[in-house]
């Protein structure tokens, strides 16, 4: 069996709102592009997306709500029809074909899914998902549809298996969260900065599921300014314990890049030492609970050029047993996207140090991060 | 809004005759810490809350009091005539009541009935709901000067971005007097144009606020 597949086609970069939108697909052409410079991915490790059927997206949307999508990307949508469907927004602008394009992007997690559930790898990567806002009858966020909430339904009606759902990207999880509130049989975790400012808003230690599902829905709201060491100590307590806890068949990641300092939408100041450790202890504990089955997908990221290509391949070559990659990127690479990055690419895998100013307080942050850490795993321990 | 918006229509009630014992067990029942106490014809006559019953055991000191406290009667240690709400009070009155008089629980009567309740936990969770982020998005503090008009400039620029408003509150500024705060919610991940735009037109924008550096 392959250690990892990884899903890529090229119409995925259709998903585009516009030439100035911060969420931008050219991500994948440069992580691909990265993993490509440094031999890690070949040609026979790409299997490419696939167009998600109405009936599959529904699994986690209303009918309703993919037909004014269609209507939308078809110019049949006048922008009061889509005012209430959150289409039609400076968030969520209406695109050509965007119907066609968000499908592409739950078809591709879908195949990431079956990939792995096949047993044609033991883990698969699919860069263009991870679009974690999307709700169910509305566009929220960036996100269209949600294709992590579409996968682990399919998961569940097409192999029965208890999933555990795990969101690093800077902004709470919400639309993945509120899908599964009141299943027992799907855990999420999400962890991300506070909600006090940032959007969503939601992602308290106190939302931690419905009815049933009271008990498989876990948060992490991590203060603005929290820096690496308080980020990945809590990561790996959340993560051992919530593993422990729920024992899941498999395990699905969002790997949003945009906890980074360099992220604009963000404040968490993390380097890329989160992210080489994030898909390491995923990894891990996949292999020690999960018999290795992973599925993992990107995310948010808005410093396209400096931050997510370095961090998301970092995720495939951890998926590949690989050493993390350090020193100096490939030359051939930086000069290539040098030419079209508005800022100075990083030279090196690693983030130059100091990267930033010392942050006041920082001790009141990361004491405030443990108490929080706490709180949200107290329900774990009576 | 008023307070038949948000109290709790269907209330757990005993006669003066129940006594201290199956109070106890009511309140550890449903989880409560006050029952208004009523006649026959539903009329309040008094209340009865977890702090009243914790002094009646605490003021035995013997087993044998104790259990004889089980028994009294609720009419011997209720509050009789107990301050009251009325549904068409505002919230505010409400919480202004509790404040004042330092309770925690008000029957609401309407017609010489009682038709409700609302406790501090209630008021709470009204609070919560005017604060917190029902629907995602993302909040922005603006430092403004106490004038005329300020709002309508700062809604002008929500307007020109199409962007939904959730919520506005507006604080006290602690530092100043001259000013204050106006902290809106707003559905909108990206809310960077937005900051931009308020600050070419000269707004103190505080979101968000660096730890220990004045901004």
């Amino acid at each position: 069996m392959k250690n990892a597949l990884f899903v890529y086609s090229p119409d995925q970069l259709g998903y585009k709102f516009s030439d100035t939108h911060p969420f931008n697909h050219k991500r994948l052409i440069l992580t691909m592009d990265l993993l490509k410079s440094i031999g890690a991915l070949k040609d026979e490790d790409i299997i490419p997306a696939r167009i998600a059927t109405d009936e599959e997206i529904a699994l986690a949307h209303d009918e309703k709500y993919i037909d004014i999508v269609k209507k939308a990307g078809h110019g049949e949508l006048t922008a009061k029809q889509g005012e209430s469907f959150g289409i039609g927004t400076e968030d969520t602008p209406i695109f050509p074909n965007m119907h066609e394009a968000s499908a592409l992007l739950v078809g591709g997690t879908l195949q990431a899914v079956d990939a792995v559930l096949q047993g044609k790898a033991r883990h698969a990567l699919n860069l263009g998902g991870g679009l974690h806002h999307g709700f169910y009858g509305r566009a929220s966020g960036f996100c269209i549809y949600n294709d992590s909430s579409v996968a682990i339904r399919y998961i569940q009606k097409k192999y029965g298996l208890r999933v555990l759902y795990v969101d690093t990207d800077a902004h709470h999880g919400d639309g993945v969260q509120w899908s599964f509130y009141d299943d027992p049989n799907v855990c999420t975790l999400s962890i991300h900065e506070t909600g006090r400012y940032l959007f969503p808003g939601t992602g308290n230690v106190t939302e931690r599921g419905n009815g049933q599902g009271y008990g498989t829905s876990f948060n992490f709201p991590l203060d603005a300014f929290t820096e690496d060491e308080s980020f990945l100590m809590i990561y790996e307590q959340a993560m051992r314990a919530v593993f422990e806890h729920f024992k899941p068949d498999v395990v699905l990641t969002q790997n949003g890049a945009d906890a980074h300092y360099f992220d604009p939408l963000t404040h968490l100041y993390g380097t890329m030492n989160i992210y080489k450790e994030i898909p390491k202890l995923a990894h891990k504990l996949a292999h020690e609970y999960c018999d290795g089955k992973w599925i993992a997908v990107g995310g948010g990221g808005y410093d396209i050029w400096r931050v997510v290509p370095r961090a998301w391949s970092m995720i495939w070559t951890e998926m590949n047993d690989l050493l993390c990659p350090t020193g100096p990127l490939p030359k051939s690479w930086l000069e290539h996207w040098q030419l079209e990055s508005p800022t100075p690419l990083i030279p090196t895998w690693e983030d130059p140090v100091p990267l930033y100013e010392p942050i006041p307080r920082k001790a009141e942050i990361e004491e405030k991060n443990a108490q929080m850490l706490q709180k949200a795993l107290h329900i774990l321990n009576k | 809004m008023i307070v038949e918006e948000m109290m709790q229509k269907s209330v757990h009630t005993l006669l003066p005759t129940n006594t201290v014992g199956e109070a106890t067990r009511l309140m550890r029942e449903h989880d409560i810490r006050h029952i208004p106490i009523v006649n026959a014809q539903n009329e309040v006559v008094g209340i009865i809350t977890e702090h009243d019953v914790k002094h009646a055991f605490l003021d035995e000191m013997n087993e044998q009091g104790k259990a004889a406290i089980k028994n009294t009667p609720l009419n011997n240690i209720m509050i009789k005539n107990p301050i009251v709400g009325h549904p068409l009070d505002l919230v505010e009155e409400a919480a202004l009541t509790f404040y004042e008089s330092k309770i925690s629980c008000l029957p609401i009567v309407s017609g010489g009935k009682l038709v409700g309740l609302v406790t501090t936990t209630d008021l709470l969770y009204t609070y919560i709901e005017l604060t917190g982020a029902h629907k995602p998005s993302s909040k922005i503090d603006i430092r403004v000067s106490d004038k005329a008009g300020v709002l309508h400039d700062i809604s002008k620029i929500f307007r020109q971005h199409k962007v939904n408003v959730l919520s506005v509150l507006i604080y006290p500024d602690t530092e100043s007097d001259e000013n204050r705060i106006v902290s809106v919610r707003l559905q909108i991940i990206n809310p960077l144009a937005i900051i931009q735009d308020l600050r070419e037109q000269g707004f103190n924008v505080l979101w968000p606020n660096v730890p220990g550096i004045q901004v």
